[in-house]
């Protein structure tokens, strides 16, 4: 493996939700460890905490959320800062968010301004991160919308987000994303939200972007192939823990997890055939606020242990190969 | 016009197929075409007015479902697949007559023979027809009452329509129709919040088949839903087709729940079928460049197994704005193998099955058979 500088290292995040229904324990320990340049997805069904991951480390958890415990550290130019003990909306990590780590989002509707053109809107990012004028600024924009590929970018950035067809405004979003060089770029569902043809010519620009300009790469989604695309390492989540973390080709050639197991085999594969059998995992995801006790997949775990699995949280083993699994099954002795 | 062709009756099919591939026709068991079509559909048309202005001038027509032309054979089912905005739905709800088409046909054939043009009838006879009709949609949590118990949403077509004596008795049919979709019949009285997306879309489809219907149309019924729980859907839904003889239009845009669940696919493209034929030979290789491209584009898990990797075909550009159709084939900005006439004149849907074999095989394509298109491995070794 290739051993580039730590970039990101979050040590044991918790982030947990306080309302009237009870605490609600998003994020419940999970540690991963990010260089620079290399791309990890962390993959889950809905409410494993995988955006508030996202969310904690550039620090917008919504308002009743709240980090409890834990370590983010953002290593740049030999120093490292942590994360967690910025204040929100200080001014430290706005030079961070948007600057060294970027964010886009499923819905590029949602991330920009409706009364404001994308040319505006990209340009006040670099204004607020670089030191430049407003012609600078714009040259740069319109450079960065020409590298995303975006057709006439002289024209179209003067475009309203609204006159843009999804996948133009997805890679608006990106160029704006990465119109400060980010040393890391997160991105929550980037092609949820699009069509298969249109998704395949996000992921490959992705792609490209990220190896042209070296930077690292956070990939949150609940499509395995997608992680498949686009990753080096992979780490499952399931309700608030990390259950499975590993090299990729590794993960999805030998998964240990049940979980793991079980979503690959729930998915019907394309070139497999009408005959295929499906193993769909039983039940669903619990509510986050009647979290199982124990290991919180055993109620759907075909290997169930009785008097284990359901007492105590397994612990994280590692196996060879940069390979760990929360999971009592491969607990030795 | 080649429309007409279109539609093939089920007889000249069987009379089509060479000997040698009866076996693993039987073997499969569904989806040959018998004489007996649930649906026959004919240039179907739905278009749409784009009205400007104070006086809500007409400007122009939105084509969003243009000579569509398919049928539907006795307990099979057939997917129509393609990205938004190709008329996939449009063309659902018209077969439904849940939204008024402009023009063409819809032919309906019950269990006993009768032959129904749903576009011609008034409302109460429609009414008596969509009973042998169910629809399944994307979202159980917006199509399910919030304010209404399980009971009800799922007894309300029958005290709407009369069909039930006593509370008891409604409670019988509901108690059998939750055990039909695996639900526990003791949740009868709880509200939908209750229940997650898998229940609730279970519950939606219990729904659905509440009158006992013949046809059901179902428009992504598991998109909405997490990865996990899909697969119990999809499972669900292959054992009610062959419990209860169902037939199924399926309406999606995911190329792998089309593989493993439809007997045959029509693929549309802005509006029109490009190519239409049996799930196993279009995936394995087809003969519209469009479907090409979007099979390629499927992301796929890199398990290992040996020639996984495919060639992947980028298409350039989006899908056309079906109210500014391009000139010519409508494919013709975005393909690859785009030749001059393809910019001037409009390919009709011609069936391929003489040059290729047995079955139907409908393409709209100039280059239909020249063209070597790349499809999907069916058994990775």
């Amino acid at each position: 493996m290739t051993q580039s500088p730590l970039l990101l290292s979050v040590d044991n995040l918790a982030t947990h939700f306080f309302s009237q229904e009870g605490i609600l324990e998003a994020v419940d320990g999970v540690s991963f460890d990010i260089h620079a340049g290399e791309a990890l997805g962390i993959a889950g069904e809905s409410g494993c905490g995988k955006s508030v991951t996202a969310q904690s480390i550039l620090r917008i958890v919504p308002k009743n959320g709240k980090i409890v415990m834990g370590e983010i550290s953002l290593f740049q130019n030999g120093e490292s800062v942590d994360l967690v003990q910025l204040e929100d909306r200080g001014q430290e990590i706005r030079q961070i968010r948007g600057g060294e780590i970027a964010m886009v989002f499923q819905e590029p509707m949602a991330a920009f301004s409706m009364v404001y053109t994308i040319g505006n809107q990209i340009t006040e990012v670099i204004r607020l991160h670089q030191d430049c004028s407003q012609s600078e600024a714009r040259d740069r924009a319109i450079e960065m919308l020409r590298r995303v590929g975006m057709p006439q970018p002289e024209q179209t950035i003067d475009a309203y987000p609204f006159a843009l067809s999804g996948g133009m405004r997805q890679r608006a979003m990106i160029a704006m994303a990465l119109s400060c060089h980010p040393a890391l770029l997160i991105a929550d569902e980037p092609t949820t939200a699009v069509d298969v043809t249109i998704q395949a010519q996000v992921l490959e620009l992705m792609k490209d972007l990220q190896r042209d300009m070296g930077m690292a790469l956070i990939v949150i989604t609940h499509d395995l192939a997608v992680i498949s695309e686009l990753c080096d390492r992979v780490m499952i989540m399931y309700l608030g823990k990390d259950v499975e973390s590993a090299p990729a080709d590794v993960i999805f050639r030998d998964p240990k997890h049940p979980y793991t197991i079980g979503l690959l085999r729930s998915v019907p594969e394309l070139g497999e055939g009408h005959s295929q059998e499906l193993d769909p995992i039983s039940g669903s995801v619990p509510s986050p606020y009647r979290r199982p006790a124990g290991c919180p997949f055993h109620p759907r775990c075909p290997d169930f242990i009785p008097d284990v699995c359901d007492v105590h949280l397994p612990p994280q083993i590692e196996l060879a190969g940069g390979h760990s699994v929360r999971c009592h099954l491969y607990v030795q002795d | 016009m080649a429309q007409a062709d279109a539609v093939p009756t089920g007889t000249n099919t069987t009379t089509q197929s060479p000997p040698g591939q009866l076996p693993q026709q039987r073997e499969e068991g569904r989806g040959l075409p018998s004489a007996d079509n649930v649906l026959e559909v004919t240039d179907l048309r739905k278009y749409f007015p784009i009205l400007r202005g104070f006086f809500r001038r007409h400007v122009g027509e939105v084509k969003a479902v243009d000579e569509v032309s398919f049928h539907v054979a006795r307990g099979e089912t057939l997917a129509l697949v393609g990205e938004s905005g190709c008329g996939k739905t449009t063309t659902g709800r018209c077969v439904m007559r849940a939204i008024e088409p402009s023009g063409g046909s819809v032919l309906f054939r019950k269990r006993d023979g009768e032959e129904i043009d749903i576009t011609t009838l008034t409302r109460p006879e429609l009414r008596s027809v969509q009973q042998h009709m169910g629809m399944i949609f994307q979202d159980p949590f917006s199509s399910l009452n919030p304010r209404l118990t399980v009971l009800e949403i799922i007894g309300e077509p029958f005290v709407t329509r009369k069909l039930i004596s006593g509370r008891r008795e409604l409670e019988e049919r509901v108690a059998q129709l939750l055990r039909s979709v695996r639900l526990d019949p003791t949740y009868m009285r709880r509200y939908p919040h209750a229940f997650s997306g898998g229940q609730r879309q279970r519950i939606a489809i219990a729904r659905a088949l509440a009158l006992d219907p013949d046809f059901v149309v179902a428009d992504e019924p598991v998109s909405a839903l997490d990865v996990s729980v899909q697969a119990q859907i999809l499972s669900l839904l292959k054992e009610l087709q062959s419990e209860l003889h169902l037939t199924y239009l399926f309406i999606t845009h995911n190329l792998s729940v089309v593989e493993y669940l439809s007997d045959r696919v029509s693929v549309m493209y802005v509006g029109q079928i490009v190519e239409l034929g049996r799930t196993d030979s279009i995936f394995r290789q087809p003969r519209h460049p469009y479907t090409e491209a979007l099979l390629s584009a499927v992301p796929v898990v890199e398990t290992g197994k040996a020639g996984r990797r495919r060639e992947r075909i980028i298409l350039e550009g989006d899908v056309a704005d079906p109210s500014n159709v391009p000139a010519g084939c409508t494919f013709h900005p975005r393909c690859p193998y785009v030749q001059d006439i393809c910019r001037d004149e409009e390919p009709q849907l011609v069936d391929l099955a003489g040059a290729n074999g047995s079955h139907p095989h409908y393409v709209r394509c100039h280059f239909a058979e020249e063209l070597d298109l790349q499809g999907v491995r069916n058994s990775p070794q």
